[in-house]
């Protein structure tokens, strides 16, 4: 992994070098122009990639930003006299701004759907396409850009423009590969699986948006900058069509779009192909080759040709150990058999005693659900070092307080605090670096990430810093007994390992409080057995847990102190034999 | 500020070109609410009806209401071919669009390589006729238009809300599986709706052969103010879809009267815009 790190951008930097001296082999301007269409659509591509790709918002407004990139180059420099080349910076941080005034705009929405995400982008290019039409920035009459004199970088026209293209290619291909692989780009790849969920892993969805949405306009921008000059003629009806965002999606999903190559490689085989269709005089059947590829890499090959090969090539190289992933399914006994070697504390831990700590501390907390009262003023203490069973009947709020306490859902009144900071009203992903972390009841791991880049990614953004994050996320994915399918991708887990990976990613942040929201649900009862070791054992290293639980055998086994919720309310705390005994818990459950 | 007259000149004409809009939403968003299939094709689908009822009335002298006879049948067989595919390959919302993205580009070539890109206009007795009622003139064509989108929404949200093909299409929306626990057989509605969903195009494109100059590129001069018209008017509901068209209209042709026509395509994405960030209950 590291020497492929060093080698991406040497092997970048070699191609650009050796493709800068093409102009000077003297050939008919065409071969630059040829390129130049080439580099153009790869980098818009791979821009859009950016966002859509890494962080699946898909986005139909590409040509928006590519055309307030071209009116601004073009503007600057035919109506304000500015060379050419100083307009272009200004093309892409004009674009940018566009971008962030639309993610201001979207991102702020609780829950835009990706459909809706795609229309309103749409729905902005036509905005912007009307307004430039009629205002004299266009005026209905296009801008001509034949006064303005086009950057010398090379000795001929063609030659300068196919450099600038080439510098925008390799530029937008270091920039895509440089963000899939730091961190950043890992955050928006969760985005892309689960966005809830990264949030309340640790990273900070809203801002990774806005600066992917940044990025992936602003280099839009500057290409179209750049186009402006090629194109020398702009119309509004050219620039806003729907062909570039419909282009630009074809491109991608076609290479791959979750990968940084998977763009370049869409885009030069539906350049080549269009142009080898288009030069032998059949433009119309090229468009309709086009579209019947879109169709068949849409149905047949869903995550695009780059990752399938990818995939293909790995398989090939791992197929020796395929064979033994089938005798892996019988899991649990030698599960249990790890567990026997270590040290499980029985109950352990002091029970609670007068000096232990409020670490948590949930405070009159209200919810409305519209006309919903969730939470009626529930009211909790958490000690340092206990395990807390909240029980309660169905609908009580138990899950709702779960996300009231991890930053999930904003109270309406009432105030929560981890070891006496106040942390109501944070966002979800600074919870987690205050050291609270939670599993959902139904599993929900990042689909596209392997069981270790699952937990990996936790820890990278639970606080571990990079160099530890792959060693952690190792130690505890062995701790939970899942280092054999530490390779293996969550659809391919069964139930048991599934949970057993949400408590792992959980863990690997080293919280001081971990919320368990019904773990041992849909186990069976070995698998209960050792899960509640389990449980012990991370308690035994000093993590707080409070755990919402049905299953009344593991909150007695567990508990050091049970919480009792009802219609919204804790309405008692207690030891498990009091509050079991407890004739009001007794009527809640069982009625009168 | 122009006259009152002109106003509601403006307003009326709006509210009948909303029909249009309505009746080419109704497909749109029965099968994206309903079926969860963004069909960007049903654009391209309903101009190559219009192409069809152009080249039928043209070279045969039929009349629109017979060639609807032949349309509506081969549309509806289409639909059904679509969404086979759709339930084959297993494809999702995203992949839905992008695939019928696809067709409506091939249909697009279609159309072009039978009809090039040149303009054309179907000529009819019909075209020019309009009522007078008072200051203010009512076209035929658009009343119609109007007035068919009207019974086709009236119908299809009785067969969705009364039938129980329609409830377990809703039900089947919602939520498939469950669906599926009780007994639902989501698979032969869902291909009866997408058939029903391309007919509507069919209808839509008779309309749209009668009203206004044919060429391929129209199909994507539908597409942002349609699907304004579906989220406004809610997924999957065939009386929002009208409404929201009408009203879209309304709120076109006032813009048209009051500032410049050039404004107008202004209109129903400020309006989508404002819905989506408002995010009502209802939508």
């Amino acid at each position: 992994m590291t020497q492929h790190r060093f080698q991406v951008p040497v092997v970048l930097a070699v191609i650009s070098i050796g493709m800068a001296f093409f102009p000077f082999l003297g050939l008919p301007a065409f071969y630059d122009s040829f390129l130049y269409i080439v580099f153009y659509w790869v980098s818009l591509a791979t821009s859009w990639t950016l966002l859509s790709g890494f962080a699946g918002y898909f986005s139909l407004g590409h040509a928006a930003y590519l055309g307030a990139g071209m009116y601004t180059s073009a503007t600057l420099a035919a109506k304000f006299g500015w060379p050419y080349l100083a307009t272009i910076p200004v093309a892409a941080l004009v674009a940018a701004s566009l971008g962030c005034g639309v993610g201001a705009l979207v991102f702020r929405l609780p829950r835009l759907r990706g459909e809706l995400f795609a229309l309103m982008t749409l729905a902005v290019t036509f905005i912007l396409a009307t307004v430039i039409l009629n205002t004299p920035i266009d005026g209905g009459s296009g801008v001509f850009l034949s006064a303005v004199p086009p950057p010398q970088i090379v000795e001929s026209q063609s030659g300068s423009i196919y450099m600038l293209g080439l510098f925008m290619c390799m530029g937008s291909l270091t920039i895509a590969w440089w963000v899939s692989k730091s961190k950043f780009g890992k955050g928006l790849f969760a985005i892309h699986d689960d966005e809830d969920v990264a949030e309340a892993k640790g990273v900070p969805t809203y801002r990774y948006k806005m600066l992917a949405i940044a990025l992936s306009s602003g280099i839009a921008g500057a290409v179209g900058g750049v186009h402006a000059i090629y194109v020398g003629f702009l119309t509004v009806a050219e620039t806003f069509g729907i062909a570039v965002p419909l282009s630009v999606i074809l491109m991608s999903v076609l290479g791959g779009a979750r990968h940084w190559l998977g763009p370049a490689f869409g885009a030069t085989l539906i350049t080549v192909a269009l142009f080898g269709l288009a030069s032998s005089g059949q433009t119309i059947l090229g468009r309709a080759v086009v579209a019947a590829f879109l169709i068949i890499a849409v149905l047949w090959l869903p995550e695009g040709i780059v990752p399938a090969f990818l995939q293909k090539l790995k398989r090939r190289q791992t197929s020796p150990d395929t064979s033994t992933e089938g005798a892996r399914s019988v899991h649990g006994d030698d599960l249990t058999h790890q567990m026997k070697d270590m040290v499980i504390p029985e109950k352990g831990m002091p029970k609670v005693t007068q000096e232990q700590k409020v670490i948590l501390e949930i405070h009159d907390v209200h919810k409305l659900f519209g006309g919903v009262h969730a939470l009626a003023g529930a009211t909790l203490q958490v000690y340092e070092g206990e395990i807390l069973g909240l029980i309660g009947p169905n609908g009580c709020g138990k899950t709702t307080l779960m996300n009231m306490i991890s930053g999930h859902f904003a109270l309406n009144s009432g105030s929560i605090t981890l070891d006496g900071v106040l942390i109501s009203g944070l966002p979800a992903h600074e919870t987690v670096q205050r050291g609270l972390a939670r599993t959902y009841q139904i599993p929900r791991p990042f689909a596209h990430m392997t069981a270790l880049e699952n937990v990996e990614l936790c820890a990278l953004f639970g606080g571990i810093n990079a160099r530890e994050a792959n060693d952690k996320a190792n130690y505890w994915l062995e701790f939970c007994g899942l280092q054999e399918r530490a390779h293996v991708l969550p659809i391919d887990l069964n139930l048991r390992e599934r949970k057993v990976l949400e408590l792992a990613r959980a863990l690997v942040t080293q919280p001081r409080v971990l919320l368990l929201d019904e773990v041992m649900s849909g186990l069976n009862p070995t698998e209960v057995d050792t899960a509640i070791r389990l449980v012990r054992q991370i308690r035994a290293q000093g993590t707080t847990i409070v755990f919402v639980e049905h299953l009344m055998r593991a909150v007695v086994q567990l508990s050091d102190r049970i919480a009792v919720m009802n219609e919204g309310k804790v309405l008692m705390t207690g030891l498990p034999e009091q509050v079991m005994h407890d004739p009001q818990v007794k009527t809640i459950y069982f009625g009168q | 500020m122009p006259s009152m007259t002109l106003l509601t000149q403006a307003l009326i004409s709006g509210l009948l070109a909303g029909g249009l809009y309505g009746l080419m939403g109704m497909g749109l968003s029965l099968s994206w609410g309903l079926l969860r299939l963004v069909n960007l094709s049903h654009f391209a689908l309903a101009v190559l009806g219009a192409y069809i009822t152009y080249q039928l009335g043209a070279d045969f002298n039929l009349a629109p209401g017979i060639s609807l006879v032949f349309i509506a049948p081969s549309f509806f067989l289409f639909g059904v071919g679509l969404h086979w595919v759709f339930k084959k390959f297993k494809v999702n919302e995203f992949g839905s669009l992008l695939v019928t993205f696809g067709v409506a580009v091939l249909l697009e070539t279609l159309i072009q390589w039978f009809w090039t890109a040149d303009f054309r206009r179907f000529e009819s007795p019909w075209g020019t006729v309009s009522y007078q009622v008072g200051p203010i003139y009512i076209p035929l064509l658009e009343t119609l238009a109007c007035l068919t989108a009207m019974v086709l929404s009236g119908l299809t949200w009785l067969w969705l809300n009364q039938t129980y093909i329609g409830k377990a299409l809703r039900a089947s929306a919602q939520d498939p599986e469950i669906a599926a626990a009780f007994g639902v057989n989501h698979a032969r509605q869902s291909y009866v709706l997408s058939g029903i969903c391309s007919a509507y195009a069919g209808v839509a494109g008779v309309f749209i052969a009668l009203i206004t100059t044919l060429s391929p590129s129209q199909i994507w001069s539908w597409l942002g103010v349609i699907f304004a018209v579906v989220i406004i008017g809610r997924l999957g509901n065939p009386l929002g879809a009208l409404i929201a068209g009408v009203a879209i209209g309304a709120c076109e042709g006032l813009a048209m009267a009051v500032f410049n026509p050039a404004w107008a395509p202004m209109v129903s994405f400020s309006l989508l815009i404002i819905v989506l960030i408002w995010q009502p209950k209802w939508l």
